[in-house]
């Protein structure tokens, strides 16, 4: 499995992706105590307060609805295997946005559905190189 | 002895292949297989899962069901003979998704099938010693079985997490009253550096492997402490396959109905390192106050871990927050043989 | 500020253009802009060029001296050359970076041009490049491809306000209609809506011909004070609007995830600055990436409400005959959308009606043109208005 493309280690370096690991395996994001805005991924800068923003680390709980999502047929280099896949945008309980995968039959997934979040593989640099792990969502069970 | 476990997580992947599916492909005897082997199903890890993903989902699944502060854990220990990595612990990204880094000591273990129980002892030890405040001891496994060999029936993918902690300093849902160990040089099975598939001698993995470090740690630790079958609820044994644990309790005198709620291999298949901690979080799921529970992991090369454990009360505290192993085993999507071999990586794709 | 107008234009061929570099197409395009105004090379003030992936597709940067040199503009004349980056909406960019220049009197004789060479590598490498587009880091990691990313806009559109698969499937066909009149579009064949639904799906609930294709091509065009204008031409075309804004990259960060909020806003400013209104404008040339994403623009910049813009082209409206004609060149999707160029040939393409030169694709007696441009999912947005009339 490749992520992003031959030229991987070009993109997605060793150190760019260690600087987001508390982002992706523990969803740590940000919020402002000025407009108490929930920011993921995280922000330095608060996109409605700016300067005024006042920015702490906040760890979302995962929860949350598909907006929207698509099933990914045609996918990107390191992808291919996985096809088809879905793809969403999630809105978390605590108000932000983010896209992610949700694991499963695609033909159980509806705009409107409640997923959690779980411990996935994301993908790897190579057979030799480092392995990227993050967060996937699933169906939250009722 | 006054530690035990504070709580404890399983961790199944969705999917399953029959064994008469592979035996299909192979030219098998199905009912011959499922006479000697007594699993009639395994579990297959997603394309996305391995060792790392089902350690985590195992130990966050413990954590959730209580309210300790995860930054009380002093030591993570993750055994596995299926680390993604060769180099580069496991047990340091499960503690990262834990976000309890950095204020702790880690370090991956293996001992074919018994990793995980090696795992509980050297968190007793910390534990006990007060070294650390609180450890937690991973068994998990993507289990390697070579295609057309009798392991590929078996070997399945899971994993289960112990919090292990000492009696005063937080509530246990089980003390561990104690533990003996049986270890000696005895090569039934082994896998050599680089290698994709282990070998495995057959029939020599029964009586000089098996059966010899079961009876003996069992033996040893009954002994020790003046103990007798009949002295507990259930047991628990090491389940390479659903004939071998029967065997072996009937051995020792442990009756079927002792040993039936930890009996998940006839429908997991093996999980390695996770084996006995299926096993046991089973007969914790169910288990009442007071109840005492025998186990004995094994694993290959070869070893074996005996453990005496009596439920506490605070056992109802962590029910009905996590699915149970039998509610994880519930729920299968079956694969055929070519989805299984995508699943598994043994299609070559460069 | 002074008053802008093109007083040349110049296109390539767009499709895959196997014997051409990078370089090769826009000196070509260049070159036919400057015979078309009837300028000379000591003439040029300052080049502009948009190009989104030369570094991901060429392995080269430095575009801006790449181009002047080819053109001949930098050995002796040493022309300022600048290239200019916003994604799929880089052409719009160099546009409007021109038009700047102009208008404030810092220059006098601008070209600005687009170009992209996508097919000298793989179909998954370019793919991957134009992930660039989107949040490499947060939509790009989790697979999410470029069409993907637009069909999640198609999908809740589908959801909220019952456009159909066949809505999206007529914007292919009128676009494809369009391009069978166009020598220039890298398809030339009429399709239906029947072809367009059992072509395969790439992602629900787009299916490969909702996409526009991989493309090579450049197009460059004069800008000159609209006082000097008729130095050059008898048909100026004059600058009466520029609008650009930016929005968040990433999808899942726009306020409304079926709005382009840039669009909106850029079409805003362009108005503003023409005092024109929607009822002024004869043709539009908007930037349909995917089916979904002419609907969407033709929503976002206010000639139909949020919602109902599914059903425009399956009932003509956005036909060349039609009310409000939109892509009469075929759009990304028929004419093709080598990214960089995308921009200046809907420049090129406005002026051509606008001059009564369009042929068999003319809508009648065009007076005024708006032309939009997108970079990724809406992270930019640059709309212009064009008029025969200052």
């Amino acid at each position: 499995m490749y992520i992003f493309c031959r030229g991987i280690g070009e993109i997605m370096t060793v150190a760019r992706f260690w600087r987001k690991i508390k982002a992706r395996y523990n969803l740590e994001g940000t919020h402002c105590g000025t407009c108490d805005g929930f920011f993921y991924p995280p922000r330095n800068v608060c996109p409605v307060c700016r300067r005024d923003g006042k920015m702490e680390t906040y760890e979302f709980k995962g929860t949350g609805e598909v907006m929207t999502f698509t099933i990914i047929r045609t996918a990107s280099e390191g992808f291919e295997h996985l096809t088809p896949f879905v793809v969403a945008i999630i809105k978390f309980d605590e108000g932000t946005q983010i896209t992610g995968q949700i694991v499963g039959n695609p033909a159980n997934v509806a705009i409107g559905m409640r997923v959690k979040s779980i411990f996935r593989k994301l993908g790897q640099e190579s057979e030799k190189g480092m392995i990227y792990y993050g967060t996937k969502f699933v169906p939250e069970k009722k | 002895m006054t530690v035990g476990f504070v709580s404890y997580g399983a961790y199944i992947p969705r999917y399953r292949i029959k064994i008469e599916d592979i035996a299909s492909v192979w030219g098998d005897d199905v009912k011959s297989l499922i006479g000697g082997l007594r699993v009639y199903e395994k579990s297959v890890p997603d394309l996305d899962e391995d060792t790392v993903t089902m350690s985590v989902s195992a130990t966050r699944s413990a954590l959730n069901k209580t309210n300790i502060d995860p930054k009380r854990i002093g030591a993570i220990y993750v055994g596995s003979e299926s680390h993604p990595y060769a180099v580069k612990p496991t047990s340091a990204i499960v503690a990262e998704a834990l976000s309890v880094t950095p204020n702790l000591t880690a370090a991956d273990l293996e001992f074919a099938c018994k990793a995980g129980t090696a795992g509980i002892q050297m968190c007793m030890g910390l534990v006990e010693s007060e070294m650390v405040d609180l450890g937690i001891a991973v068994g998990a496994d993507v289990a390697q079985g070579a295609p057309n060999d009798i392991l590929e029936y078996t070997a399945a993918a899971g994993g289960s997490a112990f919090i292990i902690g000492k009696e005063g300093r937080v509530d246990l849902v089980a003390i561990i009253e104690d533990t003996v160990s049986f270890t000696t040089d005895t090569p039934d099975f082994w896998r050599r550096e680089g290698m994709d598939y282990p070998e495995h001698g057959g029939r020599f993995t029964g009586e000089p492997a098996y059966f010899k470090h079961v009876t003996g740690a069992a033996i040893s630790l009954m002994k020790k402490m003046g103990t007798k079958p009949d002295d507990y609820d259930y047991a628990v044994f090491h389940q390479p396959n659903g004939k071998f644990p029967v065997r072996v309790a009937q051995i020792l005198g442990f009756s079927q109905e002792q040993i039936e709620p930890g009996l998940v291999v006839t429908k997991l298949g093996n999980t390695y390192s996770a084996s006995c901690l299926m096993g046991l979080s089973a007969t914790l799921d169910i288990a009442k106050p007071g109840d005492r529970i025998f186990m004995t992991s094994f694993g290959s090369g070869a070893g074996s871990d005996a453990f005496s454990i009596k439920v506490t009360k605070h056992i109802e505290n962590i029910r009905g927050v996590e699915p149970t192993v039998q509610e994880l085993l519930n729920d299968p999507i079956y694969l055929n043989y070519a989805q299984y071999a995508k699943h598994k990586g043994k299609i070559r794709m460069k | 500020m002074r008053d802008v107008a093109i007083v040349g234009i110049g296109m390539t061929q767009f499709g895959e253009l196997w014997d051409k570099s990078a370089r090769n197409l826009l000196v070509e395009a260049g070159l036919g802009s400057v015979d078309d105004a009837g300028i000379n090379g000591e003439d040029v003030d300052a080049l502009y060029i948009g190009n989104m992936g030369g570094g991901r597709f060429s392995g080269q940067e430095h575009i801006g001296s790449l181009v002047a040199d080819y053109a001949g503009l930098a050995t002796n004349l040493h022309v300022p050359a600048t290239r200019v980056e916003a994604a799929c909406a880089s052409g719009g960019l160099a546009l409007r970076d021109g038009i700047m220049a102009v208008a404030s009197g810092y220059c006098d004789v601008v070209i600005s041009a687009g170009v992209e060479k996508m097919t000298d590598v793989g179909a998954n490498t370019a793919s991957d490049v134009l992930t660039a587009a989107a949040d490499r880091e947060w939509e790009g990691i989790v697979g999410a491809t470029f069409p993907g990313i637009y069909a999640m806009i198609a999908k809740l559109h589908m959801h909220r306000y019952g456009t159909t698969s066949e809505q999206l499937a007529e914007v292919a066909v009128k676009n494809h209609l369009n391009g069978s009149m166009n020598p220039k579009a890298q398809y030339q064949n009429k399709i239906t809506v029947e072809n367009v639904l059992n072509s395969v799906m790439v992602a629900d609930p787009l299916h490969i011909f909702d996409c526009s294709p991989l493309t090579d091509g450049a197009a460059a065009v004069i800008l000159v004070p609209a006082e000097d204008a008729h130095k050059y031409t008898d048909t100026p075309i004059y600058i009466r609007g520029s609008g650009q804004a930016s929005d968040t990259i990433a999808l899942h960060d726009r306020n409304d995830i079926t709005t382009l909020g840039a669009t909106v806003v850029a079409g805003k400013r362009a108005f503003a600055q023409a005092k024109m209104t929607h009822s002024d404008i004869d043709m539009i040339e908007v930037h349909d990436c995917f089916t979904i994403a002419e609907i969407c623009a033709i929503e976002d910049l206010g000639f139909f409400e949020k919602g109902s813009g599914g059903a425009a082209a399956q009932d003509g409206i956005t036909a060349i005959g039609g009310k409000f004609p939109v892509n009469p060149s075929g759009g990304l999707k028929a004419c093709g959308h080598p990214v960089g160029a995308t921009g200046i040939k809907q420049a090129v393409e406005a002026t051509i009606h606008l001059r009564g030169e369009a042929g068999k694709r003319q809508v009648d007696g065009a007076e005024n043109a708006m032309i939009h441009n997108v970079g990724g999912s809406g992270g930019t947005a640059v709309v212009h208005i064009l008029s025969r009339n200052r």
